[in-house]
């Protein structure tokens, strides 16, 4: 079953419109809330007037920050630490009159209908005093009066370095130093389904129905923000329109928790309009980088230095992990004897960045490679060879972060296949000089990717198998369905392992706290890791117990029995069916038990996976516009469970890599860091027709940490396109762009500057 | 959920000027595209609404016996497109309104609409003005017939009379007769969007002298309201074909239009852009017209 493209098991009930999603799900008599967001970026609020509000017909409640609960609580969707100096930062509250940045929340209205509510939303006054907006990271780091969060006073939420020999040697002994500056943009998620939740009261409980990755964690911090225990909370996640890390983080479900208690339990829909999910959710995070390093007249890197700078906007959420672990792949894949690197995570008056698919790695795999063609450029070295001077074959392991490593390492096998896919070696000879207003180039990236997030968090999976009268199992996880395909890999894999046919594995899609075994959730491209890890040993525990109960049937049966495909084999004869064993564990009146398998799981393994993009573009200079005309990603993720579908994430991925080169961007006003285009209209957002053909291949190299010789799949494709297509733009053009994305405007400026126009 | 306080649905023109005049508040809608964001925006919130969608009167579209053709101003985008009249005649306005937003919206959104929302993006404008395209407004007693470019005010701002109502745009035969054009929407993306900066140009050229008599170059996006070019178009009339004749339009059209700096794109980028696709719209006509643009 793994290593077969089974149809997803879910496939026929999205198609036909069946799958119930939060939005379908609303009972009767909901009443809606909306959010009252500031109109300025940064200052307090001097005064707050609902009594019009609260006046008009049809409406609630209406709560502002007066009326919250006044401690702090963070949201990202990392594990909980038990130790103090681990816990995430706990910097929001549910509403608040401290402004932090432009759209902050300060007031809820609750009203029977939606139209109510936005009517009232037009009757709150709202009076401010207002403090200075900076939106930069590298100036709002001097600090500012007063500072964003009391008491981080020079508004540095976090630094972090790290040294590995010594770089001033280094760059000494080199014969070439390159020093290069590069920026990545805000972006957004841009998930089909806006966060969206409802909430209601039960038996003096809380049930938060909610479009989220991470049901578990979203209960724990509902329970923090509240100040309640954690299981008077009840968390419930359908099927979900895409996630992609920005439901990785605790949204407005403590404020849609919170709503119902102000409204006697009744419940309450909380849906959060496209506009406000640009601006207040989560971003990914801007990060500006310097980097310096020295290479040998070979080409080999004999020393490199970073330093990085992380737009965090208003508040932690995921804070500086994901400038750090931008910082770690700094020291990753490419052997050097010399290397350090510095990173700084910032407070602004910004949306606020957290978790964005492969959190960090995209702006630091932007910089890295980008900075090796403009290396390779420097010295006169085709920029893929100097890769393969550069890089680690075989096995290797991380510096400080123990067991992360490259357990198998197919970036050469990748390599490879992306060149001859794009003909590299011809048309870098083919381009090299050409004159004109239409160009063309090839251009090339890299990265690696760890898969979870072992040993710098927790890793832990829960699975469940519940033997049915027929033979079939219930399948239940507290890992999520996001449109990934989990559901459909964990099913491959229960039924390899008890040898049955993946139709006879009913999983159960929707989480539910009170229900579901414990799990973390989808991030980290950790799921088919780390839980199907758990799945695996539930399998085989389960598979045991079958065996184990077989045998109570067959008092007489000395041979080794085994399970396959509905019998129980004696040897090779099959002595009794599935059914008929299952059928007694039910019913029998001797001994009757009926069998369920149940295991957590806690991980401690990390793997690296790998891959490159290869690109050939067309710039047409008059007009500034690309065209990508060829594009391919190979990764090596290990064994893949089910190649369509892996096929399908890679798509995916580079449809998001190609608008994070080229075209995606949050603007944000200089003096009110307003977002100018938090639309689907302004943002742009490729669509089918802006899309090339896609071409995904893979190195298939058996992992031995993974539990069917798998590693990260989920998140790795959106890594490498977008340093691929700028470095095809340079070996067309010779113009080397910093900052992306490539919209028209930089690309006219930069050929301006260039002297091409 | 919409914030719409009352919504009257017209049958005929006379009923909808009638519905006008009775709610003199009321907006016109007819597929919504326009004015439903603007209800969801909060700009429109709690207005009412008269509704034409169903009026017969104002739909399709007519070559008449004077070769005047008609396009009723309720004809949706994606009915131009595929109309023969517009293909045989002039095929730039099928063209041009296909490049407008995506399919569902091209199947609601009109081409009065278009006109009477008066955006300076609207993708069928340039080409109306190219083509020195005649609007007919019903009052419900004698109404007016306007030029489309005496129509447009300001940003935004239509010369629409309250309880006016636009019923067909008019493409005099003398105006289509002879000429070809091409129309160029410059956006960000390739769907799904508004033009950043778009040029219809409409010529005739004498093929076998290689002389371009006529030409009619408009600009939506680069100033107020979508702009004639007209000093570039006196200066262009009886050039020979050829090289001089892109290299002055591309220079020309850069001093002539007047687009501005803002967050989507700078004046100095427009500029670019302008003059490149005034000159490569004007290459497209003369190889329609069956010329040898070299």
């Amino acid at each position: 079953m793994v290593g077969k493209s089974v149809p997803r098991v879910d496939a026929y009930d999205k198609v036909t419109g069946r799958a119930k999603f939060t939005d379908d799900l609303i009972p009767d008599k909901c009443l809606t809330a909306k959010v009252y967001h500031a109109k300025i970026g940064n200052g307090i609020v001097k005064s707050i007037d609902t009594t019009e509000a609260e006046a008009l017909d049809g409406v609630v409640k209406v709560v502002t920050f007066k009326d919250v609960p006044d401690h702090c609580y963070p949201t990202p969707g990392h594990p909980w630490s038990v130790e103090l100096a681990h816990q995430d930062i706990a910097d929001r509250n549910l509403l608040t009159g401290r402004v932090r940045y432009y759209g902050d929340d300060i007031a809820a209205v609750v009203a029977e209908d939606e139209v109510t509510a936005s009517r009232a939303l037009k009757l709150i006054k709202v009076e401010y005093e207002e403090y200075p907006v900076e939106i930069h990271p590298r100036k709002s780091m001097y600090g500012s009066r007063p500072p964003i969060h009391f008491d981080k006073k020079d508004n540095v939420l976090a630094r972090s370095n790290y040294f590995i020999g010594n770089v001033e040697e280094g760059l000494k002994q080199s014969d070439t130093v390159v020093k290069r500056s590069y920026k990545t943009p805000i972006v957004q998620h841009c998930h089909i389904e806006n966060p969206i939740s409802y909430a209601y009261m039960e038996k003096g409980r809380i049930v938060v129905v909610t479009s989220t990755q991470i049901p578990h964690i979203v209960r724990r911090v509902i329970g923090q923000a509240l100040g309640i225990p954690w299981g008077k909370i009840r968390v419930i996640k359908p099927y979900i329109g895409g996630g992609f890390g920005n439901k990785q983080d605790v949204l407005y479900e403590p404020l849609n928790a919170f709503l119902t208690t102000q409204v006697g339990g009744r419940p309450v829909k909380l849906d959060v309009s496209r506009e406000e999910t640009f601006c207040n959710t989560r971003t990914r995070h801007s990060i500006e980088y310097d980097l310096t390093a020295g290479v040998d007249q070979e080409g080999h890197l004999l020393a490199k230095d970073m330093m990085a700078y992380s737009n965090q906007g208003a508040y932690a959420s995921h804070g500086h992990a994901i400038a750090a672990n931008g910082l770690t792949a700094w020291r990753l894949q490419y052997a050097c004897p010399n290397i350090r690197g510095e990173a700084y995570t910032v407070y602004t008056n910004t949306p606020v960045g957290g978790a964005m698919r492969a959190y960090g790695i995209p702006q630091a795999a932007f910089a890295i490679e980008c900075f090796m063609d403009d290396i390779a450029a420097e010295i006169h070295m085709d920029p893929l060879e100097f890769r393969r001077r550069n890089l680690i074959e075989g096995y290797y392991e991380d510096a400080y972060l123990k067991p992360i490593a490259a357990n198998t390492n197919g970036i050469f096998e990748c390599l490879k296949k992306g060149a001859d896919y794009i003909h590299w070696d011809e048309k870098r000879k083919e381009y090299a000089n050409q004159t004109g207003f239409i160009r063309r180039g090839v251009g090339m990236s890299l990265f690696c990717y760890k898969t979870g997030v072992w040993p710098i968090s927790l890793e832990i999976a829960g699975a469940r198998l519940v033997l049915n009268q027929d033979g079939s199992m219930q399948l239940q996880l507290g890992a999520t369905e996001i449109g990934q395909g989990a559901d459909t890999v964990f099913s491959q894999m229960a039924a390899e392992t008890l040898h049955m046919d993946v139709e006879d594995i009913h999983i159960q899609s929707f989480q539910d706290t009170d229900v579901t075994p414990f799990d973390t959730g989808a991030y980290a491209s950790r799921q088919s890791f780390v839980t199907g890890t758990a799945v695996r040993q539930c399998a085989e525990l389960m598979y045991q117990k079958i065996l184990d109960y077989a045998r109570t049937l067959l008092p007489n049966e000395k041979r080794t029995l085994s399970l396959d495909h509905g019998y129980i084999y004696a040897e090779k004869e099959p002595v009794i069916s599935l059914e008929e064993v299952a059928l007694e564990s039910y019913y029998s009146l001797t001994n009757s038990s009926a069998i369920t398998a149940e295991v957590s799981t806690q991980v401690k393994k990390n793997t690296i996976a790998t891959g490159c993009c290869f690109a050939e573009v067309e710039v047409d200079i008059k007009l500034g516009k690309i065209r990508i005309l060829n594009i391919i990603n190979v990764h090596d993720s290990g064994k893949l469970i089910n190649p369509q579908l892996a096929e399908m994430q890679v798509h995916g991925g580079m449809s998001m890599g190609m608008g994070y080169g080229l075209s995606e961007q949050l603007l944000l006003d200089e003096k009110t860091g307003r977002p100018l285009n938090g639309t689907l209209l302004d943002y742009k957002l490729m669509t089918a027709l802006d899309t090339p053909d896609l071409k995904a291949d893979f190195v298939e190299l058996e992992d031995p940490m993974g539990p069917y010789g798998n590693k990260a799949l989920g998140e790795p494709p959106a890594i490498p396109c977008a340093p691929a297509i700028r470095n095809a733009v340079l070996h067309a053009t010779g113009v080397a762009f910093s900052e992306i994305p490539l919209t028209p405007q930089r690309l006219i400026e930069g050929f301006q500057k260039a002297g091409l126009l | 959920m919409y914030d719409i306080e009352n919504y009257y649905n017209a049958g005929t023109i006379a009923e909808a000027v009638e519905l006008l005049k009775e709610h003199p508040d009321a907006r016109i809608i007819s597929g919504g595209s326009d004015v439903l964001i603007k209800i969801r925006e909060g700009k429109f919130a709690g207005t009412s609404l008269v509704c034409i969608r169903d009026i017969r009167e104002i739909k399709g579209i007519e070559r008449m016996e004077s070769g005047d053709i008609y396009i009723g101003a309720g004809t949706v985008f994606s009915h131009i497109t595929n109309d023969p009249v517009i293909q045989r005649w002039i095929p730039v306005l099928g063209e041009a309104v296909d490049q407008v937003g995506g399919p569902q919206v091209r199947n609601i959104g009109t081409v009065g609409g278009n006109i009477c929302n008066g955006a300076v993006s609207a993708d069928s404008v340039p080409t109306l003005f190219s083509l020195n395209a005649m609007l007919r407004l019903s009052d419900g007693k004698g109404g007016r017939t306007v030029p489309i470019r005496q129509f447009y005010l300001g940003p935004g701002r239509v010369d629409l009379q309250p309880g006016e109502i636009l019923t067909h745009i008019v493409i005099p035969e003398r105006e289509y007769m002879g000429y070809y054009g091409h129309y160029i929407k410059y956006s960000m993306r390739n769907a799904m969007d508004i033009a950043t900066l778009s040029c219809s140009v409409v010529s005739k050229t004498d093929v076998s002298q290689g002389i371009l008599e006529d030409i009619r170059i408009t600009f939506g996006v680069a100033a107020p309201v979508p702009f004639r070019c007209e000093k570039t178009e006196a200066a262009l009339k009886g050039m020979p074909v050829g090289e001089e004749l892109y290299d002055t339009i591309e220079k020309m059209v850069r001093e002539e239009i007047h687009p501005r700096d803002s967050w989507r794109a700078s004046r100095e980028f427009r500029l670019q852009i302008g003059g490149e696709i005034a000159r490569r719209a004007l290459i497209r006509t003369i190889e329609l017209a069956g010329g040898d643009p070299s």
